[in-house]
């Protein structure tokens, strides 16, 4: 790893879907006035890149693709701490699913040098969890995702725990390579207005398109991705449901049976 | 591509220190009925050291046949060599279909598989359905469960898809169903294989965050007390839910504030919400509205919250809940 890591972090810019509402009368998503934040698990791996600096010390790059008002989120990373940006922008981009997103990703990294390569698990607007993996695949490196905790525990040897369902697994991988940050590793810290001064003065903020990544074009945007959506709706208005003014053990009957319906019991 | 070459529903059977999950069971069930409206056959792949036992279990749930690798490469979940298998297999194979139940393997296992195979992966499935066309309908939650979103992978093959456990349905057991068993035989690259297992650590079931519950069961005034809050506690651990509450309980100390729905607590949107003894405040509907079922239990008639419950039972909850939980206790003994 040498005397100096060099950390990529991805991070993207999402809707706070906590903030969405369904129009009551049309049931459709109220999608105006939704703030724009960075992805909480990607925030969570910027907050690890920043610890690792300050134990180790390390250069950190964070990469988002976007349209160009996804500058935000690089801006918020400066504020953190971090000492590099990218902006992958370019209508090519447009329209991708993680497959073409990973493929973006994958040919703008192999433009940069790196020993870390941390994603956050996956995005509050998809929740799909396939960059990181598919990222890694690309790129032909070892993936560990779903981590609540690392370190770096020798040279060139990186050790976390993977969350699974009943605890975790403890793993070590040589680096280069891809990690996946849980929300819950940790606390991410506040940010320092006069970073985001900074970064904007010297223009650490760098703008890539198509042309500046390693990549075949066919594999990218919505060309480039496997998937479609074909149709998308919302489950529509809500209206009270039934009431029933009944004896304890006939509730019991209509609970037991509406939670095997949904297949709870 | 030629799509006609690839055949058959292809279904990646998880195991954990060789017990077959249940999710990869649920999907031969669901995998069942996808291969027989396609007319073609529903194939186990199992991964593993020393499994080769079980593999009729397989047949009996539902599979065709089964297509086992068998090496203590597989003894542990890895992601590198389950990749490794399941992408010689699909070359192989070529499915048409290939399934994978979404829990912490399988999310981390099919998009490394997808990217290799070059081909488009639906995660955290909801519903599977086949077109006239005869393609696969893959419905999911999208933003933060607000949308739902139908996702076709028309170009490319196999078409795959993770699916949330829990969400489809085992077929009975059949003991009396024959299959193919196969072993299948993997050429390792083990200079691939960078990560090192050290070790598995179980934890004692950690509390899930409220706002990642999938079924909430969430107290208020009309519990009353620290006492008949361990009936909601009772019903949360037979059917896996997390224990929440209202502002009301919270200031009287029973909960902690991390456990608060709704005003300066948090935002939920569990599966099911069981609104127990709350009358539904203002404050407390905007922190739970968005839940996709509510299950309302509460003396008075006239309480607001059954305003916005799917489903409202008038009564005690304090006499309905030991109730519940006999019934649903019976439920689990049958299950085990």
């Amino acid at each position: 790893m040498g005397d100096f890591m060099n950390i990529v972090v991805c991070i993207k810019q999402v809707p706070d879907t906590t903030e969405i509402r369904l129009d009551p009368i049309k049931g459709t998503l109220i999608r105006d006035g939704v703030p724009s934040i960075i992805n909480p698990d990607d925030k969570a791996g910027l907050e690890e890149a920043l610890k690792l600096k300050e134990l180790h010390g390390a250069h950190i790059t964070a990469i988002t693709m976007g349209p160009p008002q996804a500058e935000q989120v690089l801006k918020e990373a400066f504020a953190m701490g971090v000492d590099k940006g990218i902006l992958l922008t370019d209508r090519k981009f447009a329209g991708a699913d993680s497959l073409a997103t990973s493929n973006a990703l994958a040919g703008a990294l192999k433009k940069l040098d790196f020993d870390i390569v941390i994603t956050g698990r996956q995005a509050i607007d998809g929740d799909t969890a396939q960059v990181g993996p598919q990222l890694a695949e690309h790129l032909g490196l070892p993936q560990m995702s779903y981590v609540k905790e690392m370190d770096i525990v020798g040279e060139n040897l990186v050790r976390v725990k993977r969350a699974v369902e009943d605890g975790y697994q403890l793993l070590e991988s040589e680096t280069p390579c891809v990690l996946t940050i849980l929300s819950e590793a940790n606390n991410p810290r506040y940010m320092s207005v006069s970073k985001i001064i900074e970064a904007v003065r010297e223009k650490k903020i760098e703008v890539w398109d198509t042309s500046m990544i390693d990549i075949d074009l066919e594999v990218l945007g919505l060309a480039g991705s496997p998937t479609k959506v074909k149709k998308s709706f919302t489950k529509g208005a809500k209206t009270a449901g039934k009431i029933h003014e009944v004896t304890p053990q006939e509730a019991v009957t209509i609970i037991v049976d509406k939670l095997k319906e949904n297949f709870i019991i | 591509m030629n799509l006609n070459e690839y055949k058959g529903v292809y279904v990646f059977i998880e195991q954990k220190s060789r017990e077959i999950q249940n999710v990869s069971l649920e999907l031969l069930g669901r995998g069942r009925g996808l291969a027989d409206t396609l007319g073609e056959e529903l194939v186990a792949i199992f991964l593993g050291n020393e499994i080769k036992d079980q593999c009729q279990d397989l047949i009996s749930h539902g599979a065709d046949r089964v297509i086992y690798v068998d090496s203590p490469k597989l003894d542990k979940y890895l992601t590198e060599p389950y990749a490794q298998a399941l992408a010689a297999i699909s070359k192989f194979e070529k499915p048409n279909v290939i399934l994978i139940g979404a829990t912490s393997t399988g999310r981390d296992l099919a998009p490394r598989v997808s990217a290799r195979l070059s081909t488009g992966l639906t995660a955290d499935c909801t519903s599977l359905e086949i077109s006239e066309e005869k393609e696969l309908l893959m419905t999911r939650p999208a933003f933060g469960g607000n949308l739902m979103a139908t996702i076709v992978c028309p170009d490319h093959r196999p078409q795959m898809s993770s699916v949330r456990p829990g969400v489809m349905q085992k077929l009975a057991v059949d003991n009396t169903r024959t299959g193919e068993i196969i072993e299948f035989g993997v050429n390792f690259d083990e200079s691939k294989f960078k990560v090192r297992l050290i070790e598995e650590i179980k934890e004692a079931k950690q509390l899930i965050k409220i706002e990642d519950a999938h079924v909430l069961v969430s107290g208020g005034r009309g519990v009353g007390t620290a006492e008949n809050f361990k009936n909601l506690e009772i019903l949360a651990d037979n059917i896996g839910a997390t224990v929440s509450s209202s502002r009301a309980i919270v200031d009287l100390g029973i909960m902690g504030h991390d456990r608060q729905v709704g005003q300066t607590g948090k935002t939920v949107r569990p599966d099911i919400y069981f609104a127990l003894g709350i009358s539904g405040a203002i404050q407390h509907i905007a922190g739970m509205e968005e839940s996709k079922y509510i299950i309302a239990i509460n003396k008075d008639k006239g309480a607001n919250i059954f305003n916005n419950a799917d489903l409202g039972i008038v009564g005690d909850v304090n006499k309905i809940l030991p109730l519940l939980n006999r019934e649903i206790g019976k439920f689990s003994e049958k299950k085990a």
